[in-house]
């Protein structure tokens, strides 16, 4: 069933909801991202929690005109305006109090979600609320969506990646340095509205599929797991766009197998798992490579540092030291030094004093910063350099 | 209106040598809440100069470039730039804020950080070429940056740090620099290579306005001072400006007399 579900044989409609849900993810990666940039990843949740109160009165009022209230399109229109309400607040407060945005947001998000729950009660004493299904706005559920409902979907998903190609420059600068970007011609508050935006839209998009306690796990936790495989903007908004889709993907995917089973949190056990695996073994700051090298970087620093007390004659007192040079045959089990050894502590010794010359001269700025106690000189510099660098060396010798 | 009659009367400058200024401020007052922190300020920088803004700390210097800049909105006042509201002429400015602010964990390497100086070329979706990149390796190279391009923003001391930024600026191709304490947290062989970089915009016939802290170098670097506190002390030449007089009116207290006769 599970394998069924993941290579899209459950059928035309739940495969047509996996790739909405794909989309979906990628939109709230990619939108995450900017938000994690600038700081504000806590917004989507304040703006997902406040689109209640607006979700609950778009029903009543459609119960009351005599519409079917399930209309996914008006429902998501009564979110947005709810949400757009919170973000309001949340700005006013933040703006014009001294209340912090954090906090302004932790009082917006509770308030609107308490009244939208009281609306949600309301509704469930109407005639016409007992089978709305409303309730899985909250966990999100793809359990009886319909060809239409996973349009809706996959086309805000797609308008937001549109929007964010085109404003992708301009919200990068302004989340680095607002000054500056203002004094490029940017209309920074313009572009922090437009940030704002997105993250509404695809919020207020995703709730259906994602539940809007959760959602803010799809738009924060791709982000994060991206900062780990890169350090450019631009790459950055790819690997979350992708790990955003498959956990839409999944989430969609696996809930479709299993009756009764909420979308939302299913995503957010996707979504943890790829960070899980992204800390421990992405390149450069993965948890596993930071380790490993570190562990290299430690063994090579003693040895290093083994051989220039073996030059200059003086004992080594550290277990590791020893241990390590003995590995390698530098030592003798009774700390005195091989043949090999010695020859290596001399080169080592005349390596570290060329080092010292190169680091007072400003010439060699950028070889200077590369020097980690390890690399020898040769690596860095041409035979002309070096020759220089001696003869500075037999200078200071002489006085 | 208060504050009208003031500037008329705190004004010594012609219009005429301001129409055509790189920039000209007027009458301005910027307050953070009820606080002006910058009080009916006039200024005008010589056009093709090097001019040094010097003053106590919190005197307002950081506030007086922003509001030049319409980071900050000013309470009054009037900011030309090259004759022509400032509005309209930003794409002559290069600036280079003070270092407070940043995220340096940023994902950003240096040649990322340096091409945003480029935004006026590119705008929304222009595409980056060869000559972006080599306009960016260039603008690196005379900050002597070059060997950095990919090192990630973060991971580089504060004086190369203040070079990248700096190398932003001249990306920029601007007529005006504006420069806050580019020399704070700076060693000395950085600081000449920083005054070797605006002495050769400045022979460019590009304007040049710095934040400065360091009393001792005011004259070897710089042609022009204003000094103020809040408000303009004096404004001119760096030999009739940067006077005993002056600076006691600008500092005040003991303890900017020993500074000042060690300067003066
Ligand atoms: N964001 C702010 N909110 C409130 N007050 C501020 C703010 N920024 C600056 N100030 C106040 O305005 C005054 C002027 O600040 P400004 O940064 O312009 O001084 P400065 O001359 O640049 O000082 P420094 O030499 O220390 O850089 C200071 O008294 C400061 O406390
Ligand atoms: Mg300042």
């Amino acid at each position: 069933m599970l394998i069924e579900a993941l290579t899209l044989q459950l059928g035309y409609n739940a495969t047509l909801v996996a790739a909405g849900a794909a989309l979906l993810g990628m939109a709230c990666g990619a939108t995450g991202t900017f938000l994690y940039l600038g700081n504000r990843a806590l917004i989507s949740d304040a703006i997902s929690h406040s689109s209640l109160p607006g979700l609950a009165l778009a029903f009543i009022a459609m119960a009351w005109l005599g519409m079917d209230g399930r209309s996914l399109p008006v429902l998501l229109v009564g979110s947005a305006l709810s949400a757009f309400a919170g973000l309001h607040v949340i700005n006013w407060l933040s703006a014009k109090t001294r209340l912090a945005e954090d906090a302004a947001i932790g009082a917006v998000l509770s308030v609107f979600f308490g009244l939208g729950i009281v609306l949600l009660t309301v509704i469930q004493s109407m005639e016409a609320g007992r089978q709305a299904g409303l309730e899985d706005f909250l966990l999100g559920s793809t359990a009886g969506m319909l060809w239409n409902d996973a349009i809706t979907i996959a086309v805000g998903g797609a308008l937001v990646l549109l929007f964010l190609t085109v404003f992708a420059r301009p919200m990068a600068m302004v989340a680095f340095d607002p000054e500056f970007a203002a004094v490029s011609g940017i209309d920074t508050r313009q572009t922090v509205m437009i940030t704002m935006g997105l993250a509404l839209g695809v919020t207020v998009v995703g709730i259906k599929v994602a539940g809007l306690i959760l959602i803010v796990a799809l738009v924060t936790i791709p982000a994060v797991a991206a900062r780990f495989w890169t350090s450019r903007v631009r790459y950055m908004v790819v690997v979350a766009g992708a790990i955003g889709a498959a956990c839409g993907y999944l989430g969609a995917a696996i809930s479709a197998t299993v009756p009764d089973l909420p979308t939302g949190p299913i995503i957010v056990m996707v979504a943890f798992a790829a960070f899980l695996i992204t800390m421990l073994v992405a390149p450069g700051r993965g948890v596993l490579a930071v380790i490993l090298r570190h562990r290299r970087f430690q063994n090579r620093v003693h040895v290093r540092q083994g051989l220039l007390a073996l030059a200059q004659g003086q004992p080594i007192y550290e277990r590791l030291t020893i241990r390590l040079l003995r590995r390698r045959g530098l030592v003798r089990a009774d700390g005195v030094a091989t043949e090999k050894g010695r020859a290596k502590a001399a080169i080592a010794l005349l390596d570290e004093r060329r080092w010292q010359i190169l680091r007072s001269d400003p010439a060699h700025e950028v070889a200077a910063s590369s020097y980690n106690g390890l690399t020898p000189l040769e690596s860095v510099l041409t035979l002309d350099q070096i020759a220089e660098i001696d003869k500075a060396l037999r200078l200071e010798a002489v006085k | 209106m208060v504050l009208g009659v003031a500037t008329r009367n705190g004004r010594h400058v012609s219009e005429d040598a301001s129409g055509h200024s790189p920039l000209a401020i007027r009458g301005l007052t910027v307050s953070y809440g009820e606080k002006p922190v910058v009080f009916s300020m006039d200024a005008t920088f010589e056009s093709g100069a090097m001019t040094a803004i010097i003053g106590p700390n919190g005197a307002g210097k950081s506030t007086l470039l922003k509001a030049a800049l319409g980071i900050l909105a000013p309470l009054s006042g009037k900011v030309t730039c090259f004759g022509k509201p400032l509005s309209r002429q930003l794409e002559k400015i290069a600036y280079v804020p003070q270092r407070a602010g940043i995220d340096w964990d940023f994902p950003a390497p240096v040649r990322d950080v340096v091409m945003m100086g480029l935004y006026r070329n590119l705008g929304l979706m222009g595409r980056i070429g060869a000559i972006h990149h080599e306009k960016v390796m260039s603008c690196l190279a005379r900050v002597g940056m070059d060997g950095f391009a990919d090192r990630q923003i973060g991971r580089l001391s504060g004086g190369q740090q203040q070079r990248v930024f700096i190398a932003r600026a001249l990306a920029q191709c601007a007529d005006l620099f504006l420069l806050d304490e580019p020399f704070a947290g700076v060693d000395v062989a950085t600081e000449k290579a920083i005054v070797k970089i605006l002495k050769e915009l400045r022979s460019n016939g590009k304007t040049v306005v710095a934040v400065h802290h360091d009393l001792s170098t005011v004259p070897e670097y710089f042609d022009n001072v204003l000094l103020m506190n809040t408000t303009r002390i004096a404004e001119g030449a760096a030999g009739e400006t940067f006077t005993q007089s002056n600076l006691l009116k600008a500092y005040g207290g003991a303890l900017a007399r020993v500074q000042i006769s060690a300067a003066v």
